[in-house]
């Protein structure tokens, strides 16, 4: 991202308003309370009792229609320094007065910021070209304001490498490009457009962007820093891509697929997006205070990703510039507050992919509760094939008599010694067959199931006394009709003093329906198989607690969690429209909101966003701010036309919007500065010419894979582990697993599919400004760095493929002028050019002089030097 | 006291000049810190103004605040979290409770790590005797630090909010107990660039056998450009990732084909005029230098024989002396910050290596001498009146021993423990010999001066020139800062 230029957009802000006589509040008074009075008046400090972020507030010093009569041009004018605001800082100057007392003359009304407002389609006054659309009409109306012309189109081959790189990360083939410059024509550039957006590499490239809003990581972060199995969420994020699920189904499954009716395991797999949270597994952490932790981030990185909100800022207290009070994040936090995850090590909830042996016993029971069972058999089994939950763990338990509690780092447990008991919550038991106690067992034990309490009939027993390791074991149930509670007791022999197990859980088995028909004791003893089998990966989800195990939400005293105010039932802040939810809104209802067609907010941050990765920058600077304090839009109308047409002609469709931006000709346009324009425009704001920027770190990895020959085309699985220098996982606390360099074509795949361990990421991708994956990032900073220069000159995994393309051009020529021109044209679309033609033999002869005759080792030092061209490093 | 006022003067003008920088280059936020480091041979282009309400770059224009009184830090974090009560806290309040159960009011509303029920106190495991003119309370462990600590300020009631290592260390270096912030490395040298050309500004040094529990994200830039983290040098491979050239290509090779690189840039710049490829081209002169330089650097072979015996190094280990000795090479080379991690000081009592006896003695008798070695050589070569050399763990321990799950470990150790441990600062702008903050008699609360972690950031910014709370980033919507929304400087350990 290049650097932002405010006053410019402030300009470009003012110029359509001024044409009203009236003083526009958003354009010219917020600026001066925003710049000079709320950092004292605001929503953290009101100092005087004074704040000017919500109107009812403000209106105690401003008399609408008599500025003589507000004390707040009293005191902006007051000669006593001790009165005059802003207190000990530069007065206001006349105009910016003058400008206030005009606004209170008028009435002082008060608009909301503009991201709050809906979305507002208004026509171009520029006609819309010929060739190029709609898009090209908002550009030249800003443009005609500065009398700018718009850059002529890029080059063939430079458009089509640029094509190229936006759509699908990858650069075109030298076939491809002498296509496109044999025929340049709009209806080729149209077919490579749906080419590229036809191709499978499209995925793999939006996923890579995405991933970085997601904090996609293939390992939980902190000390320890283990692995975790999530990468079929990064999967399903390429497919998401590549079938276009339309936006508001891929906001819906990522923040709620769970409590869509009757789930796939792909809608649960997506809301693995906010299982990305980093967890904590250092010895003697508090297991609460970091599942707390993720759910702050959770409410954060939503809001962040879908409405361009800054929620962070009101965790602590009440939003320092926006309207957005304490209590609203509190609300936001409710909604993210009950699903079953706890920062546990096994970082369950999580759905089951079984191996194959499993799948078929899976898909046996299937099939048995399909056609014996009920519809709600049918869901409840899904659901306990799927995830096994929900569990009843040990912070539910009721009445511990006895036991020591932990909650420290691993799972949660709780220690029971000879005698000691505990009460499972209330529930309702005639569909319940079963208890499966998931323990680790220290002794011989016998453990009775009463119903109600401890002089309630004993409705199952377990007894461990041959002692065996096994996790989990099935406790059968008698028949219980009604809702009760279940006391359990357990004895052992070896004395008080003696830890018989460390219970992590009961689950409550739903009951097997078809007991007369054959076949049903073999199906039925499939469910201990599975219950105890462990070949099934396990990807964390999102998984709601259920009516009678859900947490209450309080309001975090000035953020600290362990300080509760009052009780919180979730909402959004009422700047934005009603949730329109009786009762409790779910996450559900939320993501169903966030995608209404009145959420002004959504569609606006989306096609920024996808604007942005297009053009280097959004049309609003910081995506991730929307609020008063981030950029203003700098083609406002475009913007909103952009976000309407999204939701609605568009269909939410990401591939539709992407080809409506790419055939602008604001998007073709040539993107060499111009001087004449650089000294209006600096930074391009105006679009007067096309992207320009350095490639990403996953683009420069995946680009010398594509012209070395060297890239895998296998999408999909484990992340990969392509080489990197030695011991860099060495000497990591308590942690032995290894970076074991991948093999075959696992060396050669995309980057997107390299194994990304949070405390060790591979160096490719930290060094060119890649995220940390931490927490959502909305967008990179670009350097250019000594660094970056060592690694592109010295990286080993780039040597290899450098040597490759240097023997594959001497196999096909030993003439070195001519090997010289042909690389020029496999990486840089172009023949060679006589300077360049000059400067590259004489350093090939050279080195042909060091390395006794040596060509490839020559031609070798040759493609290095273009691998670090700025022209091959660009996107222009 | 010259010296120092002609650098400010230097600083501020390199400053001013970095502002142009950005004016003249279509550069990201990135280049503004990296102009210190390669200007600009952008032409003029348009001047935008600089100001305007949003989101304005605070950094850039403010960053140094005042003069400075050091111009490079040496920072020694003791990884694990050495016990106060065997090192700098004298308690013989303490050894009279030993063996006694905690009484019920120590535990009411605390939050352990491992503690559970009720523990026993446990004495000071380490005689103590006075030391200086300070008249210093030290530890038997650590007989050579007792001659110099009258060039150091120790600070006795240093506390934490966190009580588990990789938390409690990010809160240390990047202000923040979660993962994602900028280090105090990388706030520094983007707030003041760096001033060798041919070396990181922010250089990072581990010892221990391990890396400490929050591992790289100690050095992370965080969402700070990316120039700004700290660069690990490794005593294994190339001491900087990629710093080899590939194989058979010889230093007048790569000479020449950086010299091509760099005359095939400057014809794409002549043709398109981005900026941008003039940034490229200085990078490329600069990474050719840093082969040369680095190694250089890391090479303690040719130190002679008397400085090896004041530190105690061995050319070719891995140690915490050799990283002491190459600490001092850094500051000489005017290293910015300069951060070593020593793993190892976690005494929980779990095994001998972890227990209060013999594996903390060990811990000492590894640090002593290089870490009073360092002072001294600092000193005897003027470093140390503009280096700022700070010390420390991340938090202390319990006066209580530990009983992990309700029963007494093999070994004598503590639990951590946030609310009272030592720290001690020496060199620029340091007040040697001072004291500040007070323990109770068993050294398990501080009872007056206190000095939360922030504070300690904000000291150490402020004797580099830096207010702390106007070195500020905007990201995801705010402004950050290293000290988030606190920190107070601590004025009585000033000179």
């Amino acid at each position: 991202m290049k650097a932002f230029y405010p006053l410019l957009f402030a300009c470009l802000w003012c110029a359509s308003c001024q044409e009203a006589a009236r003083v526009s509040f958003n354009a010219e008074v917020r600026p001066i309370f925003n710049a000079k009075c709320v950092g004292c008046h605001g929503g953290v400090k009101q100092a005087g009792e004074l704040g000017l972020i919500f109107r009812t507030h403000a209106m105690a010093a401003i008399v609408p229609g008599k500025p003589g009569a507000s004390e707040l041009i009293r005191r902006v004018r007051h000669d006593d320094p001790d009165m005059r605001m802003p207190f000990d800082k530069p007065a206001l100057s006349e105009a910016e007065i003058q400008t206030l007392e005009r606004w209170i003359d008028q009435g002082a009304e008060w608009e909301e910021h503009w991201a709050y407002l809906p979305q507002r389609v208004a026509a171009p006054q520029s006609p819309v070209p010929g060739s190029g659309n709609a898009i090209d009409a908002y550009v030249a109306d800003r443009l005609a304001a500065y009398a700018i012309s718009p850059a002529p189109a890029a080059p063939p081959a430079v458009l089509l490498r640029r094509l190229s790189l936006d759509l699908t990360g990858l650069p075109p083939t030298p076939e491809e490009v002498e296509a496109f410059v044999q025929d340049p024509g709009e209806a080729a550039y149209r077919a490579a457009v749906d080419r590229y957006l036809a191709s499978p590499r499209y995925g793999e490239h939006r996923a890579a962007g995405w991933l970085d809003l997601a904090r996609y990581a293939d390992s939980r972060g902190y000390e320890r820093d283990r692995p975790r199995t999530i990468w079929p969420y990064r999967d399903w994020v390429i497919r998401a891509f590549n079938a276009d699920l339309p936006f508001d189904t891929f906001t819906i499954e990522q923040l709620a697929g769970d409590l869509l009716p009757d789930p796939t395991r792909e809608q649960l797999i997506a809301t693995a997006f906010h299982r990305n949270t980093p967890s904590n597994g250092e010895g003697g952490t508090s297991n609460e205070e970091y599942r707390t932790v993720s759910v702050l981030d959770r409410v954060n990185t939503t809001w962040e990703v879908w409405q361009g909100t800054s929620m962070a800022c009101v965790q602590c207290h009440s939003h320092p510039y926006d309207p957005i009070e304490h209590e609203d994040y509190y609300n936001a936090y409710a909604i993210f507050n009950n699903t079953a995850d706890h920062d546990h090590v096994w970082e369950r909830p999580a759905v089951s992919i079984p191996s194959a042996a499993l799948q078929r016993k899976v898909d046996s029971l299937e099939q048995w509760v399909n056609v014996h069972g009920d519809e709600a058999q049918r869901n409840e089994w899904r659901r306990a094939l799927e995830t096994r939950e929900p569990v009843i763990r040990p912070y539910h338990f009721k009445h511990v008599v006895g036991g020591v509690f932990t909650d420290r780092a691993d799972e949660d447990f709780l220690v029971l010694r000879d005698g000691n008991s505990l009460v499972l919550p209330a529930r309702e038991l005639d569909d319940v067959e079963a208890l499966h106690l998931n323990s680790r067992d220290q002794a011989p034990y016998v453990l009775e199931v009463r119903l109600d309490d401890s002089s309630g009939t004993v409705v199952g027993t377990y007894a461990n006394e041959d002692f065996s390791w096994e996790r989990v074991k099935v406790i059968a149930l008698e028949p219980v009709h009604g809702t009760h509670e279940l006391f359990i007791k357990i004895r052992g022999r070896g004395g008080p003093d003696e830890q018989l197990a460390s219970i992590y859980s009961f689950y409550p088995q739903p009951r097997l329906p078809g007991v007369a028909a054959p076949g049903y004791a073999e199906v039925r003893e499939y469910i201990r198989t599975l219950a105890t089998a462990r070949d099934s990966l396990q990807v964390p989800i999102l998984s709601e607690n259920p009516p009678g195990l859900r947490r209450t939400t309080h309001l975090f005293e000035r953020g600290n969690w362990l300080v509760h105010g009052k009780e919180m039932t979730g909402g959004v802040p009422e700047i934005l429209p009603d949730l329109d939810i009786e009762g409790s809104p779910t996450r559900l209802d939320f993501a169903r909101w966030l995608v209404s067609p009145d959420n002004p907010l959504t569609a606006r941050v989306a096609v920024n966003r996808i604007w942005g990765e297009l053009f280097g920058r959004g049309i609003v600077s910081t995506p991730e701010d929307f609020g008063s304090q981030g950029s203003p839009p700098s083609h406002p109308e475009l913007l909103d036309w952009l976000a309407v047409q999204f939701r609605t002609e568009l269909g939410w469709s990401t591939k539709q919007l992407i080809r409506l931006i790419v055939l602008s000709n604001t998007y073709r346009q040539s993107s060499v500065p111009r001087q004449e324009v650089a000294e209006i425009d600096p930074y391009n704001n105006l679009l007067a010419h096309g992207p320009r920027g350095r490639l990403t770190a996953e683009e420069i990895r995946d680009q010398m894979l594509a012209v070395t020959g060297l890239l895998s085309p296998k999408m999909y699985g484990p992340g990969v582990m392509p080489p990197q220098p030695d011991g860099l996982w060495d000497h990591i606390p308590y942690s032995d697993i290894k970076w074991e360099t991948s093999t075959g074509e696992d060396r050669y795949r995309r980057a997107v599919y390299t194994y990304l361990r949070r405390s060790v990421i591979h160096p490719s991708m930290t060094t060119f400004d890649g995220s940390t994956r931490e927490i959502c990032l909305s967008q990179r900073t670009e350097t250019n760095t000594p660094l970056q220069a060592l690694a592109s000159l010295n990286d080993p995994a780039f040597s290899e493929g450098m040597h490759k393309l240097a023997a594959d051009l001497l196999a096909e020529t030993r003439d070195p002028a001519t090997a010289i021109d042909r690389l020029h044209r496999r990486m840089l679309y172009r023949p060679v050019r006589a300077g360049e033609r000059e400067a590259l033999l004489d350093l090939y002869h050279t080195a042909l002089r060091e390395y006794g005759g040596h060509q490839e080792e020559a031609l070798f030092l040759v493609v290095n030097v273009l691998f670090n061209l700025d022209e091959f490093l660009t996107k222009s | 006291m010259e010296k120092i006022e002609l650098e400010a003067h230097h600083q501020l003008a390199e400053y001013n000049s970095r502002r142009l920088f950005l004016r003249q280059c279509t550069l990201g936020i990135g280049g503004v810190a990296l102009s210190s480091l390669m200007g600009c041979g952008g032409k003029e282009a348009g001047s935008p103004p600089l100001t305007a309400g949003v989101a304005a770059h605070s950094a850039l224009t403010s960053a140094l605040h005042h003069a400075p009184h050091a111009r490079r830090v040496i920072y020694l974090h003791m990884a694990g979290a050495p016990s106060q009560l065997e090192t700098f806290d004298y308690k013989p309040d303490l050894a009279r409770l030993h063996g006694q159960n905690c009484p019920p009011s120590l535990l009411a509303g605390k939050r352990f790590a491992f503690i559970q029920g009720t523990p026993k106190m446990l004495g000071p495991q380490a005689s103590f005797a006075q030391y200086g003119e300070s008249r210093a309370w030290v530890s038997d462990h650590l007989p050579h630090f007792s001659s110099v600590v009258d060039e150091v300020a120790f600070l006795r009631a240093v506390h934490t909010e966190e009580f588990n290592h990789a938390p409690a260390q990010l809160l240390m270096h990047t202000g923040s107990p979660r993962l994602g912030r900028p280090s105090m490395g990388s706030w520094l040298t983007y707030g003041l660039g760096s001033v060798n050309e041919n070396l990181p500004g922010f250089i990072v040094l581990t010892s221990g056998g391990r890396q400490p529990s929050a591992g790289k994200k100690l050095w992370s830039s965080g969402f700070l450009p990316s120039i700004e983290q700290g660069v690990q040098c490794r005593t294994e491979g190339d001491p900087i990732l990629y710093l080899s050239d590939p194989d058979g290509v010889s230093r007048e090779l790569r000479g020449r084909s950086i010299a091509t690189i760099n005359r095939l840039n400057e014809q794409q710049y002549q043709e398109v005029g981005d900026p941008e490829t003039l940034t490229r081209i200085r990078q490329y002169e600069m990474a050719f230098k840093m082969q040369v330089s680095v190694p250089e650097v890391m090479d303690i072979s040719k130190e002679p024989a008397y400085i090896h015996a004041l530190y105690g190094t061995e050319p070719g280990r891995s140690s915490f002396a050799n990283n002491c000795l190459l600490a001092r090479r850094l500051a000489e080379a005017d290293v910015r910050f300069i951060q070593l991690y020593d793993w190892g000081w976690d005494m929980h009592g779990t095994s001998r290596d972890t227990g209060l006896r013999e594996g903390l003695q060990d811990k000492c008798r590894e640090i002593d001498q290089p870490m009073a070695a360092l002072l001294q050589d600092l000193k005897q070569r003027g470093l140390l009146e503009d280096t700022l050399v700070v010390w420390g763990g991340e938090f202390g321990r319990t006066p209580m021993q530990e009983n992990r799950g309700g029963t007494t470990n093999p070994f004598l150790g503590r639990d951590h423990h946030g609310e009272a441990f030592t720290m001690w600062m020496a060199g620029g702008g340091i007040r040697g010999g001072a004291s500040y903050g007070q323990t109770d008699a068993i050294g398990y609360a501080g009872l007056a001066e206190r000095t939360h972690v922030h504070d300690v950031q904000a000291t150490i910014l402020n004797r580099m020139g830096i207010d702390h709370e106007r070195l500020t980033f905007p990201f995801q919507g705010r402004n950050f800062r290293l000290t988030d929304v606190s920190g107070e400087v601590v004025q009585k350990i000033l000179s």
